[in-house]
């Protein structure tokens, strides 16, 4: 007989869990492990809502198992820690992002690439070490491996440093990679949502210039007055895109949607590379001519390994770098999933989980 | 008045030359212009057939300017050369690929990437600094500046050298570019034509285990014996292919049809890199999961700069790499022609223009 949730582990703990591919939440009671030797337990104060949360909660990737609790930017403070963990002490301000576990001894694990370890534990949706699902944020407690744990530093708002656990990585990770991030380069940043404008600020942060390229005109004042961006790109406006063309030495699109890489190849100089950092479900049309005559790339990139996490975490201290965020009590989940459906947020939701979720009695 | 290609400039000059979009290639005199002071005047002895001329006589890409003498694997000997030519001198072997001129003064051009600038001039079916139309190898001779002229490697024959010119320098760039030299890691030859057997014979050399990835099980016999080739994949064997997934390290992907990417891309470990070379006159399918998963890339490549043609020369030379020919006479091309359209040919067809080409 499977063990009802609330018992299968030691430690209680509440959340909001999606029950069906509806992907309506609502309170949900279940447990979480004892702390180990290696874990640390902390109470979760602000939670991300990342665009994958949604994905999941609707099935619409094919591989969710319900109850499903999301949530993969987590923070809050060091409660417990186990009896092994050198790095961290109770009172510690800290994170958990996309992953929970790795195998830790293959040859990605042992190059930090732990997001792409084909053992890699995903923070929610996932089965752990103990065969037991992993339950993500939108909860009140975590227990996590310290080598998933990133610490957050003191100058960094917890509530505005949630989202880069996920998209702060997802978007820092391949301006590194593809050597996107050298002052006096030109970067395009294609959608300007929860991954696009974080990608704006580190790319400025690192001497590039960006420009934004969007389907909506009216995010141009925010896009330049707000969050730094040089320019803004209209792509369905053909003059636009026309003066643009051969300008970039990168883009990094993230467009989940399905979308034309024509128009962005041109905006390419030669040698450039398009970077996918969003994932639309059906293949997309390469046209090859462009592609080869300008020797120019199409790539993909996923998060971040743990090293690199903690590394653009630190990055973002030093340079102020945070998300901007709407924080919303936990009853406003539902309503916020359906605003995220039509991109209605600037930028990012944020669960105040600390001051609004509470245990239904 | 326009003047007719035999009286536009000083030198007769004797070729074949396709006239139409049925592609049929005949015997076409024109001329060539005076060699200039940095010019290097050639005797043609040698052109491979490249699948390009193929779809340049065809018009297959919508750009082809009739008259069109194909014509960019050339090898010859240098018969004149003007006063600034201080690298050759006459009775030289010599060759010229893919492109005569370029701009000189862009950051590709400045950077020994001729092939990227904007402004490039290419062997056949573009149009000089003068203006006049470029005509390619199918012909007794060539005037070309010496800056696109390369040496020939004393132990490189002249015929099964030539393909090197253009299939050879179009899979060396991108080996190189892309860091698929690393020995001991594993490359994917996809196709196994003019391109792909080349790059088995480079990838060897860079001591990396290759792989030839084709749809022919019949091609199994010579890749592994003739070519050196450590294994053969059958990609419509979906067996073969789940075996082989995320074993590759790179793909050097030689199909010029219309053809699915997915499987190719499944073939790649974490960071793998899929360079494609093929020109098919279609988009291809990219799935952008599996790229995001594993951080993989598909990148394009076209021929190679001045420079680096030379250096794959003098490589291919010292690792005795030259091309599995057929040598044909001028007047076997049409039929040579329609051979390559069912890519029935090992691997690269060479015209003996030196001793076929007759008026």
């Amino acid at each position: 007989m499977v063990m009802p949730t609330e018992q299968e582990h030691p430690q209680k703990a509440f959340g909001w869990a999606a029950r069906d591919s509806s992907g309506v939440l609502s309170p949900f009671n279940f447990s979480r492990r004892e702390t180990g030797e290696k874990d640390v337990t902390f109470k979760v104060l602000y939670c991300g809502i990342c665009h994958s949360d949604l994905h999941m909660v609707k099935n619409e990737w094919g591989f969710s198992t319900y109850p499903l609790v999301p949530g993969h930017e987590i923070v809050g403070e060091v409660t417990q820690v186990g009896s092994n963990v050198q790095k961290y002490k109770v009172g510690d301000r800290v994170g958990v992002g996309c992953m929970v576990g790795a195998c830790r001894s293959c040859g990605s694990c042992t190059d930090h690439l732990e997001n792409y370890c084909p053992k890699q534990i995903l923070t929610y949706g996932a089965k752990y070490y103990d065969g037991t699902t992993t339950y993500g944020g939108y909860s009140n407690i975590m227990v996590a491996d310290e080598h998933f744990i990133v610490r957050i530093p003191d100058n960094l708002p917890l509530d505005a440093a949630a989202p880069l656990l996920c998209a702060g990585i997802t978007t820092y990770s391949p301006l590194r990679y593809f050597g996107l991030d050298k002052p006096g380069m030109h970067v395009g940043v294609v959608g300007l949502g929860g991954l696009g404008h974080v990608a704006v600020k580190f790319a400025k942060a690192m001497g590039v210039k960006v420009t934004v390229i969007s389907t909506s005109p009216n995010k141009e004042e925010e896009a330049v007055k707000h969050l730094g961006a040089d320019s803004f790109l209209v792509s369905r406006d053909q003059d636009q895109m026309q003066a643009a063309i051969g300008t970039m030495d990168g883009i990094i699109d993230t467009v989940s949607a399905q979308h034309p890489l024509l128009p962005l190849i041109g905006l390419l100089k030669s040698h450039g590379k398009l970077v996918m950092v969003g994932a639309p479900e059906k293949p997309l049309e390469l046209p090859v001519f462009p592609l080869l005559t300008g020797r120019k790339m199409v790539a993909g990139s996923g998060i971040g390994g743990m090293k690199e996490t903690q590394e653009m975490i630190d990055f973002a201290a030093k340079h102020n770098i945070t998300a901007d965020i709407e924080v919303i009590p936990i009853d406003y989940l539902n309503t916020a999933m359906e605003r995220l459906v039509k991109a209605d947020v600037r930028y990012r939701f944020v669960i105040d989980i600390g001051n609004t979720l509470k245990a239904s009695s | 008045m326009a003047k007719s290609p035999e009286e536009e400039h000083p030198h007769k000059v004797f070729g074949w030359a396709a006239t139409d979009s049925s592609g049929s290639l005949s015997p076409f005199h024109f001329s060539r212009r005076e060699n200039a002071d940095d010019d290097v005047t050639i005797k043609v002895l040698y052109c491979g057939v490249c699948h390009s001329d193929l779809h340049s006589v065809k018009n297959d890409w919508g750009i082809t300017n009739y008259p069109i003498v194909p014509g960019h694997e050339i090898v010859g000997v240098v018969t004149k050369t003007g006063k600034n030519v201080t690298k050759f001198k006459e009775g030289d072997r010599v060759g010229v690929g893919v492109i005569v001129g370029s701009c000189n003064t862009c950051d590709s051009c400045q950077q020994d990437l001729e092939n990227y600038c904007p402004k490039v001039i290419f062997t056949y079916n573009s149009h000089y600094h003068d203006k006049t139309k470029t005509y390619g190898g199918y012909s007794d001779m060539i005037v070309v500046d010496h800056h696109y002229v390369l040496r020939f490697p004393d132990n490189l024959p002249s015929d099964s050298g030539a393909p090197l010119l253009c299939a050879g320098i179009t899979v060396y760039s991108p080996m190189k570019y892309y860091g698929m030299t690393e020995p001991g890691k594993h490359l994917g030859v996809a196709g196994l034509g003019g391109l792909g057997h080349i790059a088995v014979k480079i990838g060897k050399a860079f001591g990396l285990k290759v792989t030839v990835i084709s749809t022919s099980p019949a091609k199994e016999d010579e890749a592994i014996n003739r070519l050196g080739a450590d294994s053969f994949l059958v990609s419509t064997d979906p067996a073969q292919l789940k075996a082989a997934m995320g074993t590759m390290d790179y793909i050097i992907d030689t199909v010029s049809a219309v053809h699915a990417l997915a499987p190719l891309i499944g073939l790649l470990k974490l960071n793998g890199k899929l360079v494609t070379l093929g020109l098919p006159n279609k988009p291809l399918e990219l799935p952008i999961f599996p790229l995001v998963l594993g951080r993989k890339l598909v990148g394009g490549s076209d021929f190679g700069g001045i420079k680096e043609t030379q250096e794959m020369l003098d490589f291919c030379a010292k690792h005795n790499i030259t091309s599995e020919i057929e040598l044909i006479k001028m007047d076997y091309i049409n039929t040579a022609m329609e051979r390559l359209a069912k890519a029935d040919v090992r691997y690269r067809f060479v015209i003996d223009v030196g001793n076929s080409l007759t008026r």
